[in-house]
């Protein structure tokens, strides 16, 4: 079955309960940028997301601009199963990965294998395709010998490599994006960069947010351009 | 994946019961918990091991002395009862960050929210395994074996307790997840229950003030797990109490879950 997303009526609202009461709202009205802030029996709520309604097709390669704080990273949480909207319906259909921290889940003190178990666990694989795709990233992280070493003696280079490996193993149907990452020293960059085109040809829907609009023009084909938590036009 | 506020009874429901099914990811995240704290260590979680026994050591010679009592009777019941008591106090305090903690998996991966709290459990359930060694080597060395159904009582003692503590753990991540100054509430209430609860003591040495015991569900939740490996038998009083917490924590619980497990993301 292809892969969907329909948005149907979305909001997203967020309860700020450390906000220093009215002196912090009204600075935060006089932002420039951001989701429109309310007070709703006296607690301060950010509007992050404000009847949003879109469908994203199958080949679908949405990129997203905005400003800071115009909702972008809220919109790729709500896509990504992690906020529940406040109001709204929505349906997905395919299996989403979201890469927003690709390090996410990995611990310093374990060794590189024993991360390429976490870190693929955390990314939805099975005991059997993390087996397959561990000695794949040893060839292409080129970190051979040094997989069975923890990884805080790693330089950091080759820990981002290591996270970039594992997180660009994923095939999913439906892959969400905050910013594309960049990996480290030259050389790499090439491979890393192929690697990354490869992840994302591969998957039926690509959501991407980015303040870069020449990636956005290179990598998608449908724009959405959000402002204040609404999504101003589609293209 | 499809999010209708008309289905948050089956969200909940649903949150609990894929934590149950596919228990991988819990059981990796806790076992590397563990092995991270002891990493680069000689002896590993052993140390857990050596120091509670070092402590029932202690304070098992201090305090027969103390109270004058038996050191062949004192120090299983110490052993029993610290364990057990280590294991709930930490419990209870790691319980109320299991969403706090969780917050970088929370907000990018959508998994179950109770797999977090199922991460705390069976991280400290490793911990109880390592210190139910000094149990078993402190009733081996006062040759007071508690037999065949004691060990199956005991066994059904622990499975009450973790059943109990799933919801405890939920409720407090939950509530914590909201407001920050619960967890330093709960560490104090911790320590207070330690002196209110028998563990130094036996309930004997306190003839005035039975209800205090009977009120405490600490004592409860000890006796339960204590009890059979003394050869004891947990009395009637208690398993009325445990089982009334059982099904009136749980229903708590899943009211609170199904209203607000969808906003716990928003408040981390």
């Amino acid at each position: 079955m292809d892969s969907f997303i329909a948005l149907d009526d979305v909001s997203v609202d967020f309860p700020i309960y450390n906000a220093s009461g009215r002196s912090l709202k009204n600075q935060l009205m006089h932002a420039a940028t951001g989701g429109r802030i309310s007070t709703a029996s006296g607690r301060v709520v950010v509007q992050a997301l404000r009847n949003v309604s879109m469908r994203v097709e199958h080949g679908d390669r949405v990129g997203i601009v905005g400003h800071n704080g115009a909702g972008k990273t809220t919109l790729l949480r709500v896509l990504a199963g992690v906020y529940e909207p406040t109001s709204g319906r929505i349906s997905v259909s395919g299996k989403v990965t979201a890469l927003f921290d690709i390090g996410l889940g990995m611990d310093p003190d374990a060794t590189g294998y024993e991360n390429i178990v976490l870190r693929g666990s955390l990314l939805g694989m099975s005991r059997k395709e993390i087996q397959k795709i561990a000695n794949e990233i040893g060839t292409f992280t080129e970190l051979g010998e040094y997989l069975a070493m923890p990884m805080r003696t790693y330089s950091s280079g080759m820990g981002l490599r290591l996270a970039f490996a594992i997180s660009t193993s994923v095939r999913p149907d439906i892959l969400l994006l905050d910013e594309y990452f960049g990996v480290g020293d030259e050389r790499f960059v090439e491979k890393a960069q192929k690697r990354l085109d490869e992840l994302v040809e591969s998957a039926g829907i690509l959501v991407f947010a980015s303040h870069s609009k020449e990636l956005i023009r290179r990598l998608c084909n449908r724009i959405v351009i959000m402002e204040s938590g609404n999504i101003v036009a589609i293209e | 994946m499809r999010f209708d506020p008309s289905s948050r009874v089956c969200l909940a429901a649903n949150d609990l019961l894929d934590t149950a099914r596919n228990p991988r990811i819990w059981l990796l995240l806790a076992w590397n918990d563990v092995r991270q704290r002891y990493r680069r260590s000689l002896l590993g979680p052993f140390w857990l091991t050596l120091s509670t026994g070092v402590m029932v050591g202690a304070l098992g010679l201090v305090y027969a002395a103390i109270f004058k009592v038996d050191v062949a009777k004192y120090v299983p019941y110490l052993a029993t009862g610290l364990v057990m008591w280590g294991f709930l106090a930490t419990l209870a305090n790691e319980g109320c960050q299991s969403f706090i903690a969780g917050e970088g998996i929370i907000k990018q991966l959508r998994l179950p929210l109770s797999l977090h709290v199922a991460r705390v459990l069976w991280r400290n359930v490793i911990i109880l395994g390592h210190n139910l060694i000094i149990v078993l080597v402190v009733l081996l060395w006062f040759g007071s074996y508690p037999g065949l159904s004691g060990l199956l009582l005991f066994i059904l003692g622990l499975s009450v307790v973790l059943i109990n503590a799933t919801w405890l753990c939920l409720l407090l991540g939950l509530v914590c997840a909201r407001f920050r100054d619960v967890p330093l509430i709960v560490s104090n209430l911790v320590q207070l229950f330690f002196f209110l609860t028998p563990i130094l003591w036996d309930r004997s040495l306190m003839p005035g003030r039975q209800r205090v015991i009977d009120w405490n569900p600490a004592f409860h939740f000890v006796e339960v797990v204590r009890a059979p490996l003394l050869g004891d038998m947990p009395s009637t009083t208690t398993w009325l109490f445990i089982g009334i917490t059982t099904v009136m924590g749980w229903t708590i619980l899943f009211a609170l879950f199904v209203r607000y497990r969808r906003r716990i993301a928003y408040w981390l």
